[in-house]
């Protein structure tokens, strides 16, 4: 079964919408910016894995630069990755003049709110910085109650929220796991690439791994859910056993079979 | 910490009024006479209040409230800036500090723009405490415009599964789709009111209990209002049923009035009140 990732549109009249969603983006952090060397190690890296670069856009990170202030040409560099296929879209880090050089090649400016993660990732010079794609109507229930934590979640690659989620939200943990320390109302769906835990009674819907996930697993404990998947196996509460409900319970994927256990 | 929250707490009671949003997606639950009387009540407890009625096309809180010969400019009028608010606010002759802005019975819903609303909902935080917002059923425009600015919310469900699962919808959006919400400051205060309320009815599994419903919503109960014929008698008559201090509704009104002030009170009228032989005999 798949996931309608959108929300319902209003009518048919409506032209468009907008809404925030997120990108794993791949970012080429430079340490130096010597096009020759940049050039041969992309090329290495480009023959290790041809598809992954093909048609990829691409954030140029300059936040490791051993010289942070170093003569960058930036029509070269873009050229350069174009020449690899890639289609460089953003720009991370650099100082001012990077930045100016960057707006006028039309790279984004993009915010460096992870860029502590990436220093503290593996020394490669491409790395995969994951983001967090949120519905905006779901990006709002996220830690309300307590703003100083806000964006915690994000950050890590797990999602908490601390609200009941209501009948009509949906909330989408990309790249991780979902916790709910609240009541999911029937009606509400949850959604992770994940694991997804809830510690208040499950009367709404939820989808684990829906990126196909087999490993992935749902946690409750107070089972009254309307369905429950994982990596698109699901089940409807109609054929969830009267025994089960209300019970603790956690379900798994067992050869492509979904199992439903007390624990 | 205890000092950081009342910090926080002292913020709050800075700002010149509160907005109270009164809805529920549903109709037909209660959400004109709640406003009613909350304002009556607040009013006389000696806070300047003003009701605004925001079910543009199907006005009903003048009729409650008695005032529906009075009315010459509306809310829309004002928005439009086709009259000054002194114009079209109402006072009532009962309590001089509630005032009623009426709804436009001609206009189109659309004519609420958000910045009109917020216009007009600053220049009344000049001069009152309380704004109740009256919502039109529904989670359409209206209702969105009624909650967009509010502080409070009282979301008045009865006890049964439907209007329950709608409650439920309203308080996602109020989560995600008011002022507060998009600014990221702190969410709304929701509260929850159950109105017709019958417990000889609960009795017989033909209505959800209280605890049922605070267990599906899990929300601060403000008030459980009895199914009455003293609501009915009272709407038809242009009384807010606040007014009846005999009846059991109207004391459940005050009683929530208080609540909402701050007041600990235990919860009336939430068991059969008839005798064994009435439950045995009656119908």
């Amino acid at each position: 079964m798949t996931v309608a990732m959108e929300s319902e549109r209003e009518s048919a009249a409506t032209a468009l919408e907008i809404k925030a969603a997120a990108f794993t983006l791949p970012v080429i952090r430079l340490f130096q910016v010597d096009m020759g060397a940049l050039a041969e190690q992309l090329q290495a890296k480009v023959e290790q894995a041809p598809d992954l670069f093909a048609h990829a856009p691409v954030v140029i990170d300059l936040s490791g630069l051993d010289d942070p202030d170093a003569d960058i040409s930036f029509p070269r560099l873009v050229g350069l990755l174009r020449g690899y296929g890639m289609l460089p879209v953003g720009l991370r880090g650099g100082s001012m003049r990077h930045q100016e050089a960057a707006h006028g090649m039309a790279l984004a400016l993009m915010s460096d709110g992870s860029s502590r993660r990436m220093r503290e990732a593996a020394n490669g010079d491409a790395s995969v910085a994951v983001t967090h794609a949120i519905n905006l109507q779901i990006g709002r229930t996220q830690n309300q109650d307590d703003p100083m934590d806000a964006g915690i979640g994000l950050e890590v690659g797990s999602t908490l929220i601390r609200r009941p989620v209501r009948s009509g939200q949906k909330v989408y943990a990309a790249g991780g796991d979902l916790t709910v320390t609240a009541a999911v109302s029937s009606g509400a769906e949850l959604m992770a690439d994940g694991n997804i835990h809830i510690y208040g009674p499950l009367r709404g819907r939820v989808f684990a791994g829906i990126k196909g996930n087999t490993k992935a697993r749902i946690f409750c404990q107070d089972l009254q859910a309307e369905l429950v998947a994982v990596a698109g196996h699901y089940r409807v509460s109609e054929n969830i056993p009267l025994k089960l409900k209300h019970a603790r319970v956690q379900i798994f994927l067992e050869k492509h079979k979904l199992r439903i256990e007390p624990f | 910490m205890i000092g950081g929250l009342g910090h926080l707490g002292l913020q709050e009671d800075l700002s010149l009024s509160r907005v109270i949003v009164i809805t529920s997606g549903k109709g037909g639950v209660g959400k004109t006479t709640t406003s009613a009387s909350m304002g009556m009540g607040l009013a006389q407890k000696g806070h300047r209040t003003v009701v605004i009625d925001f079910d543009v096309g199907l006005r009903n809180l003048d009729l409650v409230l008695g005032c529906e010969r009075r009315v010459v400019y509306d809310f829309i009028n004002v928005i439009n800036g086709e009259a000054h608010l002194n114009q079209a606010l109402i006072r009532d002759k009962r309590c001089n500090k509630l005032s009623v802005l009426p709804a436009s019975q001609t206009r189109d819903k659309d004519a609420l723009s958000v910045e009109g609303v917020g216009q007009v909902l600053e220049e009344l935080s000049k001069d009152h405490e309380y704004i109740i917002c009256d919502s039109p059923a529904g989670i359409e425009h209206g209702a969105l415009m009624a909650m967009y600015y509010a502080d409070d919310a009282v979301v008045v469900t009865n006890p049964e599964v439907s209007s329950v699962r709608d409650s439920d919808r309203m308080l996602g959006i109020l989560a995600s789709k008011s002022q507060r919400a998009e600014q990221n400051r702190e969410p709304i205060t929701e509260y929850l009111l159950l109105s017709r309320y019958s417990p000889n009815r609960v009795v017989r599994g033909e209505m959800l209990s209280v605890a049922d419903v605070q267990e599906i919503l899990s929300l601060k109960m403000l008030g459980v209002i009895p199914e009455s014929q003293s609501v009915l008698n009272a709407s038809n008559s242009g009384i807010p049923v606040i007014l009846d201090t005999q009846s059991d509704a109207g004391q459940a009104y005050q009683d929530m009035v208080k609540r909402y002030l701050g007041e600990e009170l235990p919860m009336r009228f939430t068991s059969d009140k008839r005798g064994m032989f009435g439950r045995l005999f009656g119908g």
